[in-house]
């Protein structure tokens, strides 16, 4: 399976502490930064909880000192890093985010 | 070995308090237990029987149910009448016939209401107060009355009138005596009492004997007094004292005593030795107990003698402490100065309306009794002092002069012994409180559901939470209200920080008083307490994420990921022509239409990409955000006032605009529901919501606090006759304050209840500005007001954040997920079900 790597954005569409979601080989793709670091995170958009295409509208932050989205619908939180989420038995897909040339891109 | 067959004849609330106790002790399973009620219900608390007037329904109401009662095995019959007791054959006979044999019996039949044999006594709109069933008939009597009596100024008889003024009635009270609530109170407590209650426009009339009751001129009926004057009411309440439901043991021999009451010795024996009585049926050493605590110390006793203990009832305090029609009342011990030699101490203050005394022994070192009207902050300390014999301070007065700035604590919690009862309803000591909570109870809720202390009249409150903080200090915890990991301070605390140290972003604040990155419930918490005070626009991109979803794209998330688009329409008045447009924007993309209860119209189910055509198109028609998506100011709900209804006294629609465009925009700890009524019908049903008004003769009244929803608060009167500009002035600061205190999501009904000092603490601030905050409050809200926009036109005029406004960063295709049906002529979401019936699924290709 090879993974090839798709321009989604310029970078300033992303701002710190918020998130988008991006539609990638079919596939709805939310992507987010951080405030304090401005790291980037790629998480499917999917929330197996609330059954809807939301996490991108989701409010970030940190649990302790693991990095987490919390969904717009009943606030379970995923980990940004690896899709788990911390309060239920869940963990959804993650992708690979990189900024190059002042656009982001997703690997799908 | 056989069972030993139990009896309780009757269920309220003694009668189910003896079957409790039974299930709770170790013994219980020697005994069988059937208990007759001629209630149709099983025992309901009749202590807080006033708040089924304020919503509470039987089941809130309920002690038990029969769940519980099946499952420890308690037979039970309800709605039939035990009518003979057959001590020979050891066996009680109810109305159907039904007969029941008994080892032991118990009588815990409770009282009735006595009403005055005065002609005219049976008609049907005479009523009583007593059982649910008596509340009902109250209710629909009063829907169909504008004038109602209540016989008797008792605590009954003003807690009645407090019901019926509350239904809307112009309401009088008659009493045969010459004061207020003359049992519990002297002469001065009586007098401000009355003042007060007339104040609140309830007319009190003293020394009136009803002679008979006739058919009126103006309303349904004529009450006719001795002293030749007379009164006309709709309906008559009588609350004239109570009499023990001593009928079936005068019906078979048991002795009684002279007035009544079902004799009982300190084992709460009758003259059957097999048979007990208690509760207010019985009578001990030549007293009744008209109250609950009493009763369940009675219930204990029988109980502990049945079972071969020795416990003995040797009578009862009978102090007391309410709130009557808003008035804080409290009586304790022998409040009228009996004793001989007795000496008085009273403090009488006219400007705050605040009478105390206090009765001391004639040495000066015991505390005999007390009465306070308007001011019962004290009653906790009192009447511990008076029931525990405790030692006087060497100057009593100053247990009721105002406390001095400065002035020493009176007398701390810690100088009660651990055995002195702190509720008296669940008989929880001081000591149990300080177990609690050594076991790991931190706050008033886990410390109810471990104790039950202050789950009954509630009185105790304010000791219990004494007690308990002061054992939480020696323990060495503090108490925690840090608002989440990410900030040690409360919500009211960070609102400090941001107001006085001038932080204008999350990040200042997380940088200078947090950790962490934060997370979503510090960050909304946070944004709004910056909109709050600085009411920028919260889509900039320092502030936007802290903002909930609904912040963001300014709508209601759904289930399934769309918004509900919902535009203010300022005291629910909107003309055909903006009707017509929201009904054209519905039909146009295809959006689900409800009409809300704070009166205007909810569309759902717009998409993300939609919002801003949608919205420009109303915009364009003269609307502006409903803030539905916020915890901010929602709807003014009004009725149609004195402009068209017949009723109306004065202009509620106005108002209800003028102060609906006024807080418009602002941002609140919660979300904030207004109404305005044009008469004291209350057709706007302002009685339930943050900010009630209501137009009388004289000005405008307001109240405060209700709350609807999922715990509904009757409001409370906050104040009276007040013209326009000072309503205004008073709304101002109440909301500022209940914006720069109350906590995260907390309702101002909660903030109240939470609020030190409660009511009478937040009028002072508020209307006697005893902090010296008002002129700084009414600045604060100027400043927000000025800086209102409509979040809606900003957004539509920056092309920048329209772009937000699309489903896909990267595409202008829409969320493939969305699935609707159709039901009764409208859309809505398909249910996992019909979506795999409705929809094709295609498999997206793995790369
Ligand atoms: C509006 C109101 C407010 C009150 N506020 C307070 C307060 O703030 N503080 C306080 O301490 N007390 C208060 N009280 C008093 C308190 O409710 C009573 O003290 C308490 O209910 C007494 O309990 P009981 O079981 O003796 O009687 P009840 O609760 O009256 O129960 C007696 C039951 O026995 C049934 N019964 C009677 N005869 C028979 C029969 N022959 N066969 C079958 N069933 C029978 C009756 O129908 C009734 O259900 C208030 C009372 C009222 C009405």
């Amino acid at each position: 399976m090879s993974v090839s790597w798709h321009v989604v954005c310029r970078s300033e569409a992303v701002i710190p502490g918020t998130g988008v979601c991006a539609l990638v080989e079919g596939k709805q793709v939310a992507i987010f930064r951080t405030f304090k670091d401005r790291q980037l995170f790629a998480l499917d958009n999917f929330d197996p909880i609330g059954r809807a295409n939301v996490l991108s509208r989701g409010i970030q932050g940190s649990i302790g000192e693991t990095l987490v989205v919390a969904s717009p619908l009943y606030k379970q939180h995923f980990a940004l890093a690896t899709g788990l989420c911390l309060e239920e038995d869940v963990r959804i897909p993650v992708y690979e985010v990189r900024e190059q040339h002042g656009l982001i891109e997703v690997a799908a | 070995m056989n069972k030993q067959r139990i009896v309780v004849v009757g269920n309220g609330m003694v009668g189910h308090k003896f079957i409790d106790n039974l299930i709770a002790s170790d013994q219980s399973g020697q005994f069988e237990v059937i208990t007759f009620s001629e209630e149709p219900r099983l025992a309901y608390d009749r202590v807080q029987l006033s708040k089924y007037f304020a919503g509470a329904t039987a089941e809130d109401l309920a002690l038990t149910n029969e769940d519980y009662y099946q499952a420890h095995g308690v037979n039970y019959v309800l709605s039939d009448k035990v009518e003979r007791l057959d001590f020979i054959n050891k066996e009680v006979i109810t109305a159907s016939g039904r007969r029941e044999a008994y080892d032991k019996l118990v009588l815990a039949t409770g009282s009735f209401p006595f009403v005055p044999p005065i002609p005219g006594n049976d008609q049907p709109h005479c009523l009583v107060y007593r059982t649910i069933e008596d509340l009902e008939a109250i209710t629909k009597s009063a829907k169909q009355s504008q004038v109602g009596v209540v016989v008797g100024g008792g605590l009954l008889g003003l807690e009645a009138a407090n019901a019926l003024k509350q239904a809307g009635l112009s309401t009088h009270v008659v009493e045969f005596a010459p004061r207020l609530m003359a049992v519990q109170l002297d002469e001065g407590g009586g007098q401000l009492l009355r003042r007060k209650i007339e104040a609140m426009g309830v007319t009190v009339h003293t020394q009136k004997a009803t002679t008979e009751i006739v058919a009126g001129e103006k309303c349904r009926y004529r009450m006719n007094f001795a002293d030749g004057s007379h009164l006309e009411t709709d309906m008559i309440l009588f609350s004239a004292g109570i009499r023990p439901q001593d009928e079936l043991a005068r019906l078979c021999g048991l002795e009684l005593g002279e007035r009544g009451g079902i004799k009982v010795n300190n084992y709460c024996q009758t003259s059957e030795p097999d048979v007990y009585a208690i509760g207010e049926c019985a009578l001990w050493s030549g007293q009744i107990f008209g109250l609950v605590a009493p009763g369940y110390h009675m219930a204990k006793v029988a109980l502990s003698h049945i079972m071969g203990g020795d416990e003995a009832f040797t009578g009862a305090d009978m102090s007391t402490k309410l709130k009557l029609l808003g008035v804080d009342v409290a009586s304790v011990g022998d409040a009228q100065g009996r004793t001989p030699n007795s000496k008085s101490y009273i403090y009488s203050n006219d400007v705050e309306d605040i009478y105390k005394r206090i009765v001391v022994s004639a040495d000066g070192k015991r505390l005999l009794g007390a009465v306070m009207v308007g001011d019962a902050e004290a009653y906790g300390t009192l009447q511990q002092l008076c029931v525990n014999a405790m030692d006087l301070p060497a100057d009593p007065n100053v247990l009721i002069l105002p406390a001095v700035d400065g002035a020493a604590q009176l007398m701390g919690v810690d100088s009660l012994p651990d055995t002195a009862q702190i509720c008296s309803c669940f008989d929880v000591s001081k000591g149990a409180i300080c177990c609690a909570v050594q076991a790991g109870a931190q706050n008033m809720g886990e410390l109810k559901a471990s104790t039950l202390a202050s789950t009954g009249c509630g009185g105790c409150s304010a000791l219990v939470k004494q007690v308990m903080d002061a054992e939480l200090t020696k323990l060495g915890v503090e108490v925690n209200n840090d608002i989440c990991e990410h900030f040690a301070y409360s919500r009211q605390q960070l609102a400090d920080i941001v107001r006085v140290k001038k932080i204008r972003s999350f990040s200042a604040l997380l940088e200078s008083h947090g950790t962490g990155h934060g997370c979503d419930v510090c960050k909304p918490a946070i944004g709004s307490i910056l909109a709050s005070f600085w009411n920028d626009y919260i889509l900039e991109d320092d502030h936007i994420g802290l903002q909930d979803t609904n912040d963001i794209f300014l709508g209601n998330l759904q289930k399934d990921g769309t918004y509900s688009v919902v535009p203010r329409v300022a005291g629910g008045e909107i003309t055909p022509e903006k009707l017509i447009v929201l009904g054209q924007v519905a039909k146009q993309f295809n959006l689900y239409t409800k009409i809300t209860g704070g009166q205007r119209v909810d569309l759902f189910g717009a998409q993300l990409n939609d919002l801003p055509t949608i919205w420009q198109q109303l915009v364009d028609a003269g609307f502006e955000t409903g803030h539905a998506y916020g915890k901010s100011v929602r709807t003014v709900k009004s009725c149609v006032g004195s402009t068209w209804c017949r009723y109306g006294v004065d202009d509620s629609v106005g108002l209800a605009i003028d102060i609906e465009d006024r807080y418009k925009g602002l941002r609140s700890p919660h979300k904030l529901k207004f109404a305005v009524s044009g008469c004291t019908r209350e057709c706007a049903e302002a009685q339930s919501k943050d900010v009630g008004i209501i137009a009388t003769e004289k000005g405008w009244n307001l109240y405060v606090c209700g709350n609807g929803g999922m715990r509904p608060r009757h409001a409370d009167l906050f104040a009276t006759d007040l013209d326009s500009d000072t309503l205004i002035r008073y709304i101002d600061r109440f909301l500022m304050f209940y914006v720069r205190t109350a906590d995260r999501l907390q309702r101002t009904s909660v903030w109240l209840e939470n609020l030190e000092g409660g009511l009478d603490y937040l009028k002072q601030v508020i209307i006697e500005d005893s902090l010296g905050l008002g002129a700084e409050l009414e600045v604060e809200m100027q400043h927000v007001i000025s800086r209102y926009q409509c979040e809606w036109k900003t957004t539509l005029s920056d092309p920048a954040k329209l772009k937000r406004f699309s489903h896909f960063i990267n595409s202008d295709a829409r969320d493939d997920n969305l699935v609707y049906v159709q039901e009764r002529a409208q859309v809505r979401p398909a249910r996992e079900q019909e979506r795999i019936s409705t929809v094709e699924v295609v498999e997206p290709a793995l790369v």
